[in-house]
């Protein structure tokens, strides 16, 4: 595991937050916590878009070598709630239709590709992945205080 | 190196998980258990996860990594103290946790972890005598 | 770090390759100077734009505030325009603007203006800005095309966008309501210590399925319950999300230490069931509340036993 330590001062703009080891994802789903909090999100929505937030930055790290991960305000979503985009640039998914589908008994997060998107999906509003091999993985998730 | 702090209640542990674990600590967690339960010949694990405010799957794999490898060493595990949020969202991701008992709070946890015990002990042989018997803290 | 490429991501800066010429050395610079240089022209043009367009309105909104709504758009508006070339209002540098014109819909939706009248609004900048365009570029017939036609889809941009923030405002209100009306409607009852019921009535659709859950876990935490009794007599059908949402609420309330038996399980309601396929794995079914209480108070019943067998 990398051991490179988070890089706050390099000039990443206030929002986007660096995914380079564990503490790391703890601090990412704090910010997280703190912006859905601030969108006006109800208590069960904070959880799932803070457990949706552990999940893609786990991912980032374990799969991606580490990354990137973006908190947007209401204001650039254009509605009440919060954007996630979470990137990497990791190996990619080779087969992202396959990643999106449940393992067998519905259990993720430990799947064949063990990256657990489908359930994360389910915990937000609005979910699209982009991946490319080679390149690296980005999620865009959001969930909204509707 | 900050550890989670593993109590002994009687002939169980007891283990309080506060809210920001991160992934070195969980797994500091799982060895420690384990070392504690060799070392003291506990039955009984009881994890109270009431201040977690989040539980994503990786701390799932965890809590069932820690029921799997807590019964090779004849012990049970009972998580107690979920939260409905987290309970709903743990559904939702359809995170399944096998193996793992859970309790509304200590008092149902030990109930439970003395039924669990229990059921053990009427499956185990004819006469219903453990290999370590006597071995057992009393 | 790895995105998507400028055609597939959102909300990122896309500059935007501009096909028309660039007779002044930019074309964005142009309206950005105007706005600045004549800025009280172009305010008092859209402010009597707007009198004129929405002449039943006139006198709703004091004069005073309408012009300080409409400055605080220009300054915006001035600051993005400024910057590099793109003209897609999603993008970061139109953030202070589409901020502005939601709060404006907000306002205006809030006295009683219809979606179509603050679009109007918005939209009679275009009178402004065209009479300084055609001031500035009087003698560039080109340049003033390709300036109208940028400062035209601008504009259309902004004002689709007071029609979004309506609907968004909207749905909030349905939203809001909506979710005191699923309070009201799922009521858990205590049926005896540790034993809760949950008698649901209607459909069960994962957007009920949400409030149940909530509502029958907090109860549960609350009442300290072992027992969870959903009793779906009242619910008119019975289909696959149906029981997925049932075994999802089941599945919840067993994390929370509990265990949860279905009753009301009409006879065409297991007959469904089975001609779907239908898989209620090991959760307990009853045919009637009265059924699924005698269950519950055994599984209570059993636990009070062990407890005094251990004294």
């Amino acid at each position: 595991m990398a051991t490179t330590p988070p890089a706050k001062a390099s000039g990443h703009p206030p929002n986007m937050y660096p995914i380079a080891c564990d503490d790391d994802v703890v601090q990412f789903r704090h910010r997280v916590r703190e912006a859905a909090i601030a969108a006006g999100l109800r208590l069960i929505d904070q959880t799932k878009l803070v457990t949706a937030a552990s999940e893609l930055a786990r991912n980032a790290l374990e799969h991606g070598g580490g990354g990137l991960g973006e908190v947007c305000s209401p204001e650039t979503v254009g509605r009440a709630g919060v954007r996630l985009i979470v990137e990497d640039d990791g190996p990619g998914i080779p087969d992202i239709a396959l990643a999106m589908t449940d393992g067998v008994s519905g259990v993720s997060g430990g799947g064949a590709l063990g990256m657990g998107l489908p359930g994360t999906r389910r915990l937000v509003d609005s979910f699209e992945v982009w991946s490319e091999v080679g390149v690296g993985t980005c999620v865009t998730v959001e969930k909204w205080a509707l | 190196m900050e550890r989670i702090p593993i109590v002994t209640l009687g002939e169980s542990l007891f283990v309080t998980i506060q809210v920001d674990i991160d992934d070195r600590l969980a797994t500091t967690l799982q060895d420690d258990l384990m070392e504690r339960i060799v070392a003291t010949g506990a039955r009984g694990v009881l994890i109270d996860i009431s201040s977690m405010e989040v539980v994503d799957s990786f701390m799932g794999r965890m809590f069932a990594g820690i029921a799997s490898m807590s019964r090779i060493l004849d012990a049970e595990v009972v998580v107690i103290g979920m939260r409905p949020v987290v309970a709903i969202t743990l559904v939702e991701l359809g995170l399944s946790m096998p193996g793992v008992r859970t309790a509304l709070n200590v008092e149902r946890g030990m109930a439970l972890l003395d039924q669990a015990l229990t059921a053990r002990l009427n499956s185990v042989g004819v006469d219903g005598e453990l290999a370590d018997g006597d071995d057992a803290p009393g | 770090m790895a995105r998507p490429p400028a055609s597939a991501g959102k909300g990122l800066a896309a500059p935007v390759t501009s096909a028309t010429p660039q007779l002044n050395g930019g074309s964005r610079s142009l309206l950005a100077s105007l706005l600045s240089e004549r800025r009280k022209q172009v305010l008092d043009a859209w402010v009597r734009a707007m009198d004129r367009k929405l002449e039943s309105r006139s006198g709703q909104t004091s004069e005073a505030d309408v012009r300080a709504e409409c400055t605080a758009l220009l300054d915006a508006l001035e600051l993005a325009v400024a910057g590099d070339l793109s003209t897609d209002v999603k993008s970061v540098e139109y953030a202070g603007v589409t901020q502005l014109v939601n709060a404006l819909s907000k306002d205006r939706a809030r006295q009683g203006y219809s979606p179509t009248e603050t679009a109007i609004a918005v939209f009679s900048l275009k009178d402004a800005l065209l009479g300084v365009l055609e001031e500035a570029c009087a003698d560039q017939p080109e340049l003033l095309v390709s300036e109208i036609k940028s400062m035209n889809a601008l504009v259309d941009d902004l004002g689709l966008q007071t029609f979004e923030a309506y609907m968004a405002g909207r749905e909030e209100v349905i939203v809001s309501q909506q979710q005191s009306m699923l309070a009201l409607s799922t009521p858990v009852v205590k049926l005896w210590d540790g034993i809760v019921a949950l008698p649901l009535i209607g459909t069960l659709d994962s957007e009920r399925t949400q409030t149940v859950m909530e509502n029958l876990l907090v109860a549960i935490v609350d009442t300290e319950s072992q027992v969870a009794i959903i009793d779906i007599t009242g619910v008119v059908t019975v289909d696959t999300s149906v029981a997925q949402n049932l075994l999802k609420t089941v599945a919840a309330t067993r994390l929370m230490g509990a265990d949860c038996i279905i009753s009301g399980i009409r006879p065409q309601i297991a007959q469904t069931m089975v001609f779907l396929g239908v898989e209620l794995g090991d959760v307990v079914t009853k045919a009637t509340l009265a059924d699924a209480f005698r269950v519950a108070l055994r599984m209570v019943g059993a636990n009070l036993a062990t407890a005094g067998s251990r004294q």
